[in-house]
């Protein structure tokens, strides 16, 4: 066995102007939800828990489009998803439409663990949030002053974001592999700026946005269209399951064959300890590190 | 070669299925067929052919899409579709509709009139009326025998709580996984039209007394509904086993980077799926037709331009009349068959939905 490893992404598709303090940011709260995640995995938490509380981290900072932070639907409100898949037996839990619980990606997992079902979706997701007594607090709670401008900006240019003349923030995820072998994936978004209200995303559909079997974990960022259609995050599964290619023959394939004119990026590793990360967009927020000390956080 | 179809209401359909239940299902797959064979002979192009038929489906209310569709826990309809279009992989999606007549049609404008692939519950119906889709009454879906389904699910929920029944060997291996299944189960269609368009249409209910706010395998592309340039599949069966088996893709998969051919590729998701879980209609690009399943039995149909035709419920196709469909059943389900009559008429009506 490799050991543990852990990726974290906050998003494909950079800004080539974004202001260097801006980058800076980011990399360091991806830098941080790396440390968070060693001293987890370090300690022998499960894969599946160590994603979930580092995709916590990404979500209670409003840097990222997640959780506090999100982008705004047409009407300014936010409306967040998100997913978790636990590898060995591929169970996972997802939810959409979320519009007051604080963090998103906890309530998947509660989907997960609590409830007989896969995937729950706006009021009754939020009901059955209230049931399980997590954390709510008001939508507004949610909206910051930099989403706000951006969709005044995105309404005026009669666009929905995914183009990043209009810097909108990314998508967060992580994958994580255990000393156990076992893999995890999550990922959590506001989805895209000024986007209809109850449009679900790539993120939380199992095989698109985010997928974890026994021999990998993927979490993909970027055009959702792009990422549903190739089924992203299944795919690198497959070509490994199915041809054999190992971590990063898969997902050099997948980036290079599949996304057509669409652009997104993921990260990935496998039950040995790789990890890779693959984007055809301008750059992509991420990070990693594996047991054998090997640590980064990059952009471009 | 040539084009073909293949259409499904259900898999998770007990061992047995007394005729006033199964008459008019037999008939429903006939219409839809024929509907199917009708527009692909006069060239319609494979993705207008499925959504045609997913709406036949679904305005027929013996099948669990559109009018018909089983309950959530509070006793509405939430229903959900997706379609796809092989050669672009377009893909259109819905979720939480209450009032619109036919799921997959808005699906479909999603698809085409939106920047967008899936949308659901409130925007999804606000879409609707945007674009004047025909929606009706959300008691117009209900139907009596999906209220009594949802009573029996709700007493089940209870009596499991209360008591494991236990269950004849043999039935353990045919066993579909408890939880609500009902005798009703998801329609999709997928076609091969004559240029080789390939097409992928999937509508559903969703689940007997699912959580509100439930989502399915129907709706999520790679997983109740897929489509590429080797093959259109739609899935059936129990949501969350689709869902981690990533069913609909998997065939396709397996195609491309295995060279299995539709048949092996289509089988092989079925065989690793939980017995009782999983049924799918699948065609390729060059004609073939396939309909595994690991459950009792799937309602099913099917077409090849070279005039083949089936329509089955049960592991063989019916054949015509009740005695030679009898004798064309498994030895367990005409042994079961007979169990049953000699219980009497009383009995063989409360059979339980096989667990």
């Amino acid at each position: 066995m490799g050991g543990w490893a852990i990726a974290v992404h906050g998003g494909a598709g950079v800004d080539p102007n974004l202001p260097k303090e801006r980058q800076e940011e980011g990399m360091r709260l991806l830098g941080r939800c790396v440390d968070v995640g060693i001293s987890a995995l370090r300690s022998n938490i499960p894969a599946i828990d160590v994603v979930e509380l580092v995709v916590r981290e990404l979500e209670t900072d409003p840097l990222f489009n997640s959780g506090r932070g999100s982008v705004l639907t047409e009407n300014g409100t936010v409306e967040m998803e998100a997913i978790i898949m636990d590898g060995p037996k591929r169970r996972c839990g997802a939810v959409s439409g979320l519009t007051t619980v604080k963090n998103p990606i906890s309530l998947a997992r509660l989907v997960m663990d609590k409830s007989p079902h896969s995937y729950l979706a706006f009021s009754g997701a939020e009901e059955f949030a209230e049931k399980q007594g997590v954390e709510l607090v008001d939508n507004e709670y949610f909206i910051t002053e930099n989403n706000v401008a951006m969709l005044k900006l995105a309404k005026e240019a009669n666009s929905i974001v995914f183009d990043y003349r209009i810097p909108a923030p990314g998508t967060v995820g992580c994958a994580v592999v255990d000393k156990e072998g076992r893999c995890a994936a999550a990922t959590s978004t506001g989805g895209l700026m000024n986007k209809m209200r109850g449009r679900i995303g790539d993120s939380p559909l199992i095989g698109c946005g985010t997928y974890a079997c026994e021999l990998c974990g993927v979490s993909c960022t970027g055009e959702g269209e792009a990422i549903i259609r190739s089924t992203l995050a299944r795919e690198v599964a497959a070509v490994m399951e199915y041809k054999g290619l190992n971590l990063h023959e898969a997902v050099d394939f997948v980036i290079r064959n599949r996304l057509d004119e669409g652009k997104a990026g993921l990260i990935a590793l496998s039950k040995k300890g790789e990890v890779a990360c693959g984007f055809n967009t301008t750059g992509m927020f991420r990070g990693c590190a594996t047991e054998d000390g090997f640590m980064e956080v990059g952009i471009w | 070669m040539g084009w073909a179809i293949a259409l499904h209401g259900g898999a998770g359909v007990p061992l047995s299925m007394p005729p006033e239940n199964r008459l008019p299902r037999e008939a429903g797959l006939r219409h839809c067929l024929d509907v199917g064979i009708a527009a692909l002979k006069s060239h319609m192009h494979a993705l207008d052919v499925v959504e045609l038929v997913v709406r036949e489906l679904e305005n027929f209310p013996h099948f669990n899409a559109g009018k018909g569709s089983v309950l959530n826990t509070l006793g509405t309809v939430e229903m959900e579709a997706s379609i796809m279009d092989g050669k672009t992989k377009k893909c259109g999606a819905v979720s939480g509709l209450t009032t619109v007549v036919n799921p997959i049609s808005l699906a479909r404008l999603v698809m085409d009139k939106t920047p967008h692939i899936y949308l659901a519950f409130h925007g999804a119906e606000a879409f609707a009326r945007e674009q004047g889709v025909e929606t009706a009454d959300p008691t117009h879906f209900i139907t009596p025998e999906n209220i009594e389904r949802l009573q029996q699910a709700k007493e089940a929920n209870r009596v499991q709580i209360d008591y494991t029944q236990p269950m004849p060997r043999e039935a353990k291996k045919n066993a579909a996984i408890a939880n609500g299944d009902s005798q009703t189960g998801t329609v999709g269609c997928v076609a091969v039209d004559s240029e080789g368009n390939l097409a992928s249409a999937t509508s559903t209910g969703g689940l007997v007394n699912k959580m509100v706010g439930r989502i399915g395998d129907s709706p999520i592309i790679g997983a109740g509904t897929y489509a590429n340039h080797l093959c259109a599949v739609s899935a059936t069966g129990r949501g969350e086993a689709i869902l981690r088996g990533t069913v609909a893709r998997d065939v396709a998969a397996l195609m491309e980077f295995k060279g299995l051919s539709l048949k092996e590729a289509a089988a092989y998701p079925v065989d690793q799926a939980p017995p009782g879980t999983v049924g799918l209609v699948a065609v390729s690009s060059t004609g073939e037709v396939t309909m595994p399943f690991n459950t009792p039995g799937m309602f099913r149909a099917c077409a090849t331009e070279d005039g083949y035709s089936e329509i089955s419920i049960w592991d063989s196709p019916i054949k015509g009349n009740v005695l030679s469909m009898f004798w064309s059943i498994s030895k367990y389900n005409r042994i079961n068959f007979w169990i049953h009559i000699c219980k009497g008429l009383h009995q063989f009506k409360k059979i339980p939905t096989v667990r």
